[in-house]
């Protein structure tokens, strides 16, 4: 595999069975610690969303409809399995004051756990509430996309393990290609709703290493409408600090002007 | 927001996983850093007894503000993993740079005045602190601003200057305390000005916000900030009122200054946790802002 070429995952939640197997396969091969037994009561979701401890998640919709035939109610099952997005423009990256958050030679975004401090400030800085600090051991954690796995030309763990490819590992651009075209299938074939979420390179994060096809609005599954890199403001923010910074050194001027 | 515009209402972004310490070292930081300004204002118009007080609390300031940093932090041994890089990205990279030239500085600007040796020294070391005292102060403002957080992310204009204002109340309430009431006059027209700000741009940021402002009037935050107006207002107004004659008010006033900005910094603190917490504050701008770039494609 050429080195220098940008690699992804394309999820297309169209298929996905909610098996989690790709959970589970996270979870073996990353040796992912236990993230508690816990019954949530949120269909058959009982892992609740991303976490230091959950890699991929599995979300369960179940949507009450009408089916247009029969006129009958019924419920339709919406199954998405989320990751970490290896942001184009990653804040939890540009926030991090160690260096510990790289970008790997395969444009994915990874922490290097030898030099975390456990500072913790990617953590509200990830638009998606993907990375997060493992408490007991005091280090950020997160999906690598298997950095180890893609350096010896193996596919991540959750795509090798899905049952329905519901889970695409390749080259980005590739992908992109393959989602456009599922995209096109599923319109055609009226699918209202179906959209891509994180394919535009135009977006507030300059697109997702990982991205996927959706088929309600990205909020309906947790995630951000229209997630923007909280960097992109920064420049804003320093001219506000400079302002308020001379603020500070004028009213202290004019505090100590000895009256004549 | 309806049941569809969330998945089972829970959060989209993640809270901080920050202590109260670091709220903690909001304060401290920025009585170090407006400290170092007053001392250094002071000292150069000849308020000497006043510019010891402030540099003396500027390196108080300091030093409280180093361990409050490195207990934070999941691995503390690893706290100089901080000046591995330096990142102009990342606020705290340049907090960390900025405090570890400060930091000395505002040691030597004490040490020198209160020991009376390295005038000269003592000197420039006040300078150099006085032009990063600044900075410290209102670093912490943008280090919150540059988060997905939305109560502290759409406050990212007004947020400095609420520190600005927060930093000078607290450190002028210090001084005004120490400093016999005769020569702590410059400390009660800072405190003012600085009362000032800070109330002020807390009011302009909740404007801003809107409904993302709730955490800011509801809840434990909002509560906070309403204590944080009263400590404040008040501070000021007895500082001008008692503070010029007797020291007991002046003293007073001080706690009630640093009262206030340290209700300040917890109701900023705690806002952003309630922020997260609330999926709609994070979804609601942004699918006005998806449907809004749809309606002028
Ligand atoms: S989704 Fe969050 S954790 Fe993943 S790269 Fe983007 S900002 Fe970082």
């Amino acid at each position: 595999m050429p080195v220098a070429m940008r690699m992804g995952f394309f999820t297309d939640t169209s298929i996905c069975i909610g098996c989690k197997a790709c959970e589970v396969a996270c979870k073996e091969w990353n040796n992912v610690p236990d993230d508690g037994l816990n019954f949530l009561g949120t269909s058959y979701d009982n892992t609740g969303g991303l976490s230091s401890d959950t890699w991929r998640h599995v979300a369960f919709i179940e949507q009450p409809v009408t089916v247009p035939r029969l006129g009958d109610d019924g419920i339709r099952w919406l199954m998405s399995s989320d990751v970490c997005k290896h942001c184009t423009h990653a804040a939890c990256l540009e926030v991090c004051p160690t260096g510990a958050l790289f970008r790997t030679e395969f444009d994915t975004v990874v922490v290097q756990q030898d030099i975390c401090n456990g500072c913790g400030y990617c953590v509200p800085a990830c638009p998606f509430g993907v990375i997060d600090k493992r408490e007991a051991d005091g280090r950020v954690w997160k999906c690598t996309l298997c950095y180890d796995r893609l350096k010896s030309d193996l596919e991540p763990a959750c795509a090798q393990a899905c049952p329905t490819q519901s889970i695409q590992f390749g080259p980005h651009d590739e992908l992109r290609e393959r989602a456009a075209g599922r995209l096109g299938v599923l319109q055609d074939a009226g699918v209202a709703g179906a959209q891509l979420y994180g394919a535009d390179e135009t977006d507030g994060v300059g697109g997702f290493g990982a991205f996927f096809l959706l088929l309600d609005k990205p909020e309906v599954y947790g995630l951000p409408p229209d997630p923007v890199v909280t960097t992109r403001d920064l420049p804003r923010m320093w001219k506000a600090a400079a302002g308020a910074a001379l603020t500070l050194i004028g009213a202290a001027a004019v505090a100590c002007r000895r009256p004549r | 927001m309806t049941a569809g515009d969330s998945y089972y209402g829970r959060p989209v972004v993640k809270a901080p996983v920050w202590k109260p310490a670091i709220a903690l070292y909001f304060f401290t930081g920025g009585v170090a850093g407006a400290s170092s300004v007053l001392g250094f204002a002071a000292s150069i118009t000849g308020h000497r007894r006043l510019a010891r007080s402030a540099f003396v609390a500027s390196a108080a300031g300091l030093a409280a503000s180093g361990p409050l940093l490195v207990v934070d932090l999941g691995r503390p041994s690893r706290f100089l993993n901080m000046l591995r890089v330096a990142k102009p990205t990342s606020p705290m990279s340049v907090g960390s740079w900025v405090l570890t030239a400060f930091g000395p500085a505002s040691m030597l600007a004490a040490a020198s005045v209160v020991t009376g040796r390295l005038p000269r020294m003592g000197r420039l070391a006040a300078g150099v602190a006085a032009a990063l005292g600044p900075v410290v102060a209102t670093y912490t403002a943008v280090l919150v601003a540059d988060t997905a957080i939305p109560a502290w992310h759409g406050a990212h204009r007004e947020l400095p200057f609420l520190f600005a204002g927060s930093a000078a109340a607290s450190a002028s309430g210090i001084a005004l305390a120490c400093t016999p009431v005769t020569e702590a006059g410059p400390a009660r027209r800072l405190a003012v000005l600085g009362a000032g700000l800070e109330l002020g741009a807390f009011r302009a940021m909740e404007s801003r916000l809107g409904e993302v402002g709730g955490p800011y009037r509801d809840g434990r935050a909002g509560r906070l900030a309403r204590a944080a107006e009263v400590c404040t207002g008040a501070g000021a107004a007895l500082a001008v009122l008692g503070g010029r004659r007797r020291r007991s008010a002046a003293v007073a006033a001080g706690a009630l200054l640093c009262a206030g900005s340290l209700c300040t910094r917890f109701s900023v603190f705690r806002a952003g946790f309630e922020s997260a917490a609330d999926p709609a504050a994070t979804v609601g701008p942004q699918r006005r802002r998806a449907d809004a770039s749809v309606r002028s494609a």
